[in-house]
């Protein structure tokens, strides 16, 4: 951008790019100073005449150990998800990008984003009836098996995981898909003409090379799971209890918005550590 | 009904001068007063037009009072927050001697504490209902009379409650013998619900929720209301209601006049036809709540649900009546609520 010294160029700049910063600008920047203002106040100033500031919400934090508790089960979730997201969508779009051609490819492209186009809500629910006792996958199963089948999946964190990476595993297939097209074919014809193993292959290039793509997915998944609260309250039923639904609750029961405005920055900050001291390896695996 | 449309109708030329008024409603949507058998017959025979409006909650139909003054004639008020309205000065007593049918209302209602102020009537006692629980007459045989079936260890991961924590702590405190409203050993009721916890299969949140739970036999014992239960039953569910001995917790809705109400007396009409047993008894038959007046219970047939379960005369004594739960109380309830939940 230096070099635009030219004043027409540099006016077409600022015509091209304000509506996309005017849209952030309302739609991301004023919300969220609104929600940070809200997270220092002891009361909402519509309800209360006698509001003050405050950083009594921040405290509550330290002071229950129940948000900190339930934080780091949000977290170890938020991993968990994205680990079976990587494992289960990075190969299908290994096989995607590199070896079916043509309408197949069309085909099952539209297959992996066609979940996407329905509502999320509708697609927990079809699971809660999938999973639940003498649901849709019990009954499928007693076909094969003589005996009577009980596998109490409904209410399980395992069904909790079951929901969440169903609905964001289209990123992480998505964005490998992108890198690993991008690869140039002659590239892997002479690593095979050199005589490098498909495993070779696979660990030498085709792995670092959409190394940026899989993170980018990666990083989708893990900072939307992390503050779910739909997915884990409706498949998660008992142990359903997470950092989002206790967020939840503040704005929803108890009209405490302060406290879960300040749960909420929590989580954020946590969140911009943990891919802050992730970074590394992110710069690493973009170069 | 012909006989009391036709006094309403002669009280209404009298008070009135055959004067027509518009009254206005503020009720939740569907709840009794909006739907056709109870419009219609009241403007045939008054001459009076009903018109309603909506609230989603107790706040927004508290600010809709204050907001628009003379907006409303008749308003809908939960029990608990009666005695706030009425310190705002945002309703009127109500003359009980122009609502004929008020003498039917039993004495325990007509004088509650929450709905009257100094010895004026400030609600009238409209409907009531409970919140107790049910059981699934297919897995549990032996119907129980005692609360503790929910932390049976023979129905371990079949039992569910309510997502509320003001809910749940009123549970606790009923199990442990204390009074839901002044619950004095908050630590007996943390620990009661913390042992009641791996018992339960899940949270339920809706009525909707709770029909597919037991219909899929997902669930033996849940807590539920006792409207919902009286739809539920009515709908084919195998389930039986039940009030044990160490009582439930229970709800009263009354109707009210706003101070600001300009048709005081077409009001009160429709009040008195809304306490009527001929408007109770269609009611109920399309699923309505207990009705607070004793002559409109007694004209249901005799195996209504609101006849056999809430009509049950020694009932009375083990229901404790909910009062206005404070800001303060709420949030440490939920905090303790949050607490057992992530412990899980």
């Amino acid at each position: 951008m230096a070099e635009l010294t030219n004043a027409s160029d540099r006016r077409r700049l600022v015509a091209l790019l304000s509506p996309a910063y005017l849209w952030l600008l309302v739609a991301v920047f004023l919300p969220l100073s609104a929600m940070l203002f809200f997270s220092f106040l002891t009361d909402l100033p519509q309800d209360t005449p006698d509001w003050g500031f405050t950083l009594g919400n921040y405290a509550r934090f330290l002071s229950n150990p129940t948000y900190g508790t339930l934080l780091w089960k949000s977290v170890t979730l938020g991993l968990t998800v994205t680990l079976a997201c990587i494992l289960i969508g990075y190969p299908c779009a290994l096989v995607l990008a590199r070896t079916i051609k043509g309408r197949a490819r069309e085909t099952l492209f539209l297959l992996v984003i066609l979940p996407f186009w329905s509502n999320s809500l509708v697609r927990i629910f079809s699971w809660a009836i999938v999973l639940r006792g003498n649901g849709v996958l019990e009954r499928f199963l007693e076909l094969f098996v003589p005996f009577d089948l009980r596998l109490n999946l409904m209410f399980t964190t395992t069904a909790v995981v079951i929901g969440l990476v169903h609905s964001y595993l289209p990123y992480v297939i998505l964005t490998s898909y992108l890198a690993l097209q991008a690869i140039d074919d002659d590239i892997i014809e002479a690593a095979r003409s050199m005589g490098a193993s498909r495993l070779t292959i696979l660990r030498r290039l085709l792995l670092p090379l959409s190394m940026p793509g899989l993170m980018a997915g990666a990083v989708l998944v893990f900072v939307p799971v992390v503050g779910s609260f739909m997915e884990p309250r409706i498949l998660g039923g008992r142990v359903g209890t997470y950092y989002g639904t206790v967020i939840e609750d503040q704005f929803v029961a108890v009209y405490n918005w302060p406290l879960g405005a300040a749960l909420s920055f929590i989580l954020l900050a946590v969140v911009l550590l943990i891919l802050a001291l992730a970074s590394p390896i992110l710069r690493k695996a973009n170069t | 009904m012909k006989t009391f449309l036709l006094t309403l109708s002669v009280a209404a030329f009298a008070a009135s001068g055959a004067l027509a008024d518009e009254i206005r409603v503020l009720n939740w949507q569907g709840y009794g007063t909006d739907q056709d058998f109870a419009v219609e017959p009241f403007e045939k025979a008054t001459g009076h037009k009903v018109v309603h409006e909506y609230f989603n909650s107790e706040q927004e139909m508290l600010t809709k009072l204050r907001t628009n003054p003379g907006a409303y004639d008749v308003v809908l008020i939960n029990s608990i927050y009666t005695q706030q309205a009425v310190s705002e000065g945002l309703i009127a007593p109500v003359d009980t001697s122009k609502i004929e049918n008020f003498a039917g209302i039993s004495e325990k209602f007509a004088t509650d504490p929450q709905l009257t102020s100094d010895g004026e009537v400030y609600g009238v006692p409209w409907v009531w209902g409970l919140t107790s629980f049910a059981v699934n007459n297919n897995s549990v045989s032996e119907v129980p009379d005692s609360l503790e079936i929910l932390w049976d260890p023979e129905y371990s991961g079949r039992v569910a409650i309510r997502d509320d924590a003001v809910e749940a702590m009123h549970f606790g405190a009923l199990a442990t013998g204390q009074d839901i409203n002044d619950i004095k050993d908050v630590d007996a009721v943390k620990e009661k619900l913390s042992s009641l916890m791996p018992n339960l299969r899940t949270f339920w949140s809706s009525e909707n929720d709770w029909n597919q739970y037991m219909a899929a036999g997902e669930l033996d014992v849940a807590t539920y209301w006792s409207g919902s239960a009286a739809r539920s039953i009515a709908f084919g569910l195998p389930i039986t209601f039940l009030v044990p001995k160490e009582g439930a917790i229970g709800w009263l809705d009354g109707l009210s006049v706003p101070a600001t109400s300009e048709h005081k007396d077409a009001a009160l009409q429709f009040i008195d036809w809304m306490i009527d047993p001929e408007f109770y008894t269609v009611w109920d038959a399309a699923g309505a709540p207990a009705s607070a007046n004793t002559a409109a219970a007694a004209a249901l047939p005799d195996d209504a649900f609101n006849k056999t379960v809430l009509g049950n005369p020694d009932l009375a004594d083990r229901i404790q009546f909910m009062a206005p739960v404070s800001d303060e109380t709420r949030e440490s309830y939920l905090e303790i609520w949050q607490g057992l939940k992530a412990a899980q």
